[in-house]
């Protein structure tokens, strides 16, 4: 018998916690979820989107009907429970549905607040909450023009501008003299309000609303004043409150919401409460960040994993209003005791303040600029002191820097190829600026292609545009992971980390992608981000992989795929040898080669043809198309070489036995020579092991291809054991700290040598570093040996149907 | 114009895609999230990439070689880059067959 849990609620923070906990323990509980409204799980945070028109309904739905499906959720939409028997342990739903738990979560979220006003109940009066309000709001605005919000802060301007969008002429009232009161300072409220007046809204400033007018439908506002406003339409937009009755009607402890503990425990037994709807040390969260978090212990909680429990969350504020961009995060007034950093260019319409107490980053503001928002952001959240080097923390490193590449671009002929990869010129690109308007580097890239790539040719495109322009035309756009999103690669890492986010799909979602599912650049990355994080929890999305590593095969020009078995240091046998030889006979493979790390390539094999070759060979897969370590090569060593001082091929191949399968941001490549000579050309790969007399140096950052690049030496150490030590160490380093497609060679320049070495100096953190490379190892398997186990997988490698001309048109 | 059954829409996962081969003719058949099916030709116009191989976005689809974006609504290719491939009608009944509209010519040229 499994036990029961219900959760009442089918929001964004109840669902989330119950996709967490099926992760971790997926047939552990039957689950019963119930929604007062009539859709499944949608992201309430985009309705603000549904409203300008920017996503339909269907692209902010999270999960729909078949999720619930497919993981044995039985879902109830459109009711509402209204009785919890605690003694009894059941619910009851104003449908008469009556259900049974072991464990009840209540995620009931939030109610729009309504300021009880006469005529508050006429018709035309909504909130701005759900998706029935949205559509309230489309309907009124095919009828009528005029549109009141009673509320200045975050809701009531998204609600404006998406009525602005519905072309009705809009007015906000709000009670306080400045906007965004809550979440901003003064300065940055009146710039806000300029801005939006400047597209068209309406503000009635320090306004109290004393009545609703008009007979069945509103026609107007009265306030306290005794002036009034007519309108067709009110949305009130002042605020939520938990929505607490069920909790206060089942006896369970309240005060603002329903009081929670750091294991988001009620005080009555198997009942937890997590989301709007809950008060954790004082505070009821509105945000979704916090709720996901909540979630994530929860989670954790019910699966029976050991954790910490939730220790509540620094929050930011975001604005989704287009053309506007605010931003806070902490606190942001200024008091007795902080400090701030400033800057303000009318000019650019720009504000930024960083609030300084003690030397710690405890809150900002920006306005107009956001993109530092998020590393801000994580500042505050870990009390990073900046003590010295506060003002670096707005105004960063310094400026710009002398542009040689100028000349080099001003002597380029128009036809001289500036992107090798998309065969853009010169000439290509300089139109695009002059007759397209082009202004960043991002526009050359939708445009022209240049740079999108390999993006090695990105300085050249960026003096080409600088060139063309000057250096003040030239808009620098803060560069995301892809286009679909402008946060690099550390601030997903961190939210990933923060939030608990284990699938793309909550990556997306909770930080905003443009893009509902992604594309071909952050897909894959977000995967390998996620696996990296969370090597136990996070299941790999085949469908997020690139052709090659979801095939395990390399595809080639023709739509054929290469196989490349392991062949460990490059040692083989006859035995071996002959086998391969028979395969390629057998598969009549147009082409086999030796590849440049020392095995064989066998060229032009058909797809269905991959696991039955495969099974065939029956060796390991040699990885010869992931982003994970590919090859070790190796010398002869002490093994047959005169000059070997030490045992290369034995090296190596240990090496390559522990690392393989290993899942890195990158392909790495390594070498062990067996002497000074470096025969194996050690001090051009990833990671490369040089042998000496009596010891061994451990060589990084090298490349031989793209951009060639020697190796750093990392340290010499005496014995293999130590080499493994270090290499396992440094990797893993890598992994957690490298982007998605950044080799070792631009990893190492971008980070810095001595930062590795720092991080790599103390036994203790290199122990830490291999205990968690250790965990994704284990979890490794050889991929061709498990897409021949399983049907599921094989089945996908041939043709859902084949049928002849002849037999169709007989 | 034909109409042929190419298997069940149980056969093909979200965000990916199956190849079906009629004749001459090599087709993906693609499904999204959410369960709406599409069908284009297996073929970019750039190289002649596997379209089935891409990594499948909304109603788009990258394709592996180079990656072009295509729409696959409709098998126009989105900008900077030129071109359309071939989409084929494709009907799913109750029980989730699936089948596709193929005019007769294509199914002969080769």
């Amino acid at each position: 018998m499994k036990k029961k849990i219900v959760m009442v609620g089918n929001g964004m923070a109840g669902v989330s916690c119950i996709e967490q906990m099926l992760k971790l323990a997926p047939n552990r509980y039957e689950i019963t979820i119930f929604g007062s409204e009539p859709h499944p799980n949608y992201n309430r945070i985009l309705l603000s989107s549904v409203l300008a028109g920017d996503a339909d309904m269907k692209d902010i739905v999270i999960n729909d009907w078949s999720w619930y499906e497919e993981n044995h959720i039985t879902l109830y939409t459109g009711h509402t429970v209204n009785k919890i028997d605690t003694e009894r342990k059941l619910v009851r739903t104003d449908g008469g549905v009556s259900v049974p738990y072991d464990e009840l979560i209540i995620a009931t979220g939030s109610l729009p607040f309504m300021l009880p006003l006469p005529g508050a109940d006429k018709e035309g009066v909504i909130a701005f909450r759900d998706i029935k309000d949205c559509e309230t709001m489309i309907e009124a605005a095919k009828k009528y023009k005029k549109a009141v919000v009673i509320g200045g802060g975050l809701l009531g301007l998204e609600a404006a501008r998406g009525l602005l969008n519905l072309n009705m002429e809009v007015s906000v009232v709000h009670i306080n003299e400045y906007l965004m009161n809550l979440q901003l300072d003064r300065t940055a409220s009146l710039l806000l309000q300029q801005e939006l007046e400047r597209q068209g809204m309406k503000f009635l400033l320090k306004k109290n609303s004393e009545s609703i007018l008009g007979k069945k439908r509103v026609t107007g506002l009265r306030f306290t004043d005794g002036s009034e406003i007519e309108t067709d339409l009110v949305v009130m937009a002042v605020g939520i409150r938990p929505n607490i009755a069920l909790a206060k009607s089942s006896g369970i402890e309240i005060n603002r919401g329903i009081v929670v503990n750091d294991l988001l425990e009620t005080n009555v037994p198997n009942i937890y409460s997590v989301g709007e709807c809950a008060e954790h040390r004082g505070v009821a969260y509105g945000l979704v960040a916090p709720l996901y978090e909540q979630g994530g212990v929860l989670a954790k909680r019910l699966a029976g994993i050991e954790t910490a429990g939730y220790q509540g969350s620094v929050v930011s504020t975001k604005l989704k209003v287009s053309g506007v961009d605010v931003f806070s995060a902490g606190e942001y007034a200024d008091k007795p005791d902080t400090r701030a950093v400033r800057v303000q260019d009318d000019f650019e319409g720009i504000y930024k303040k960083v609030v300084i107490r003690d030397g710690k980053v405890i809150g900002a503001v920006l306005f107009g600029d956001i993109s530092d928002g998020s590393r801000l952001f994580a500042m505050i959240r870990n009390g990073e002191d900046v003590t010295g080097k506060e003002k670096t923390v707005l105004l960063g490193e310094g400026g710009g820097k002398a542009k040689s590449g100028l000349d080099l671009v001003a002597s380029m002929s128009d036809d001289e190829i500036v992107c090798g990869c998309n065969g853009v010129s010169k000439g290509a690109i300089v139109q695009a600026v002059q007759e397209k308007g082009c202004s960043s580097i991002n526009e050359i890239k939708a445009c022209t292609k240049a740079s999108a790539s390999c993006g090695g040719c990105k300085p050249l495109v960026a003096d080409v545009l600088t060139y063309v322009l000057g250096a003040d035309g030239v808009k620098t756009v803060k560069e995301g992971i892809c286009g679909c999103t402008t946060l690099g690669r550390d601030e997903v890492v961190e939210a990933i980390r923060g939030m608990r986010l284990t699938t793309s799909k909550e990556v997306m979602n909770v930080l905003e992608w443009s893009n509902t599912e992604g594309c071909s650049k952050c897909r894959p990355a977000l995967n390998y981000y996620l696996a990296m994080v969370w090597p136990e929890e996070h299941e790999d999305e085949r469908e997020s992989r690139f052709v090659n590593e979801r095939n395990h095969a390399n595809i080639q020009k023709d739509g054929t795929y290469s196989v490349v078995p392991r062949m460990y240091g490059g040692v083989t046998t006859p035995k071996d040898l002959k086998k391969i030889a028979e395969i390629a006979e057998k598969y009549e493979v147009p082409l086999v080669k030796v590849t440049g790390g020392q095995r064989i390539d066998l060229l032009g094999v058909k797809k269905e043809d991959l696991p039955g070759m495969w099974a065939d060979l029956d060796m390991p897969s040699g990885y010869a198309y992931g982003k994970t370590l590919r090859t070790v090569k190796t010398c002869v060593g002490s093994t047959f070489c005169r000059f070997g001082t030490q045992d290369a091929i034995g090296m190596g191949i240990q090496l390559e036995k522990k690392f393989e399968r290993l899942g890195t941001p990158a392909k790495v490549k390594m070498a062990v020579s067996g002497c000074p000579r470096n025969c194996a050309e050690a001090t051009i790969k990833d990671f490369g092991v040089v042998a000496i007399d009596g010891g061994w140096e451990l060589h990084v950052g090298g490349n031989g291809g793209t951009k060639l690049r020697g190796t750093d030496l990392l340290c010499k150490v005496k014995t293999e054991e130590e080499v493994l030590e270090w290499s396992g160490a440094y990797l893993q380093y890598y992994r957690e700290t490298g982007k998605y497609n950044e080799r070792t060679a631009e990893w190492v320049e971008r980070v810095g040598l001595d930062t590795i070495k720092v991080a790599l100096e103390s036994k203790e953190d290199r122990t830490a570093l291999i205990e968690r490379i250790e965990k994704a190892l284990d979890l490794m398997k050889d991929p061709w040996k498990e897409i021949i186990e399983q049907q599921e997988l094989r089945k996908t490698f041939v043709p859902m149907e084949e049928q002849s001309a002849e037999s169709i048109l007989k | 114009m034909k109409r042929i059954h190419v298997g069940n829409i149980s056969e093909i996962a979200e965000k990916r895609s199956r190849v079906v081969r009629i004749g001459a003719l090599e087709i993906a058949v693609f499904k999204f999230s959410g369960g709406t099916v599409r069908a284009i030709e297996n073929r970019c116009p750039h190289k002649a990439g596997k379209l089935s191989e891409g990594i499948v976005c909304d109603h788009h689809v990258f394709c592996p070689l180079h990656d072009w974006k295509i729409n696959l609504h409709d098998g126009v290719v989105q900008a900077p880059d030129e071109g359309c491939v071939t989409a084929f009608q494709v009907e799913v009944d109750e029980s989730g067959d699936m089948y596709l509209h193929i005019e007769e010519e294509s199914i002969r040229a080769s």
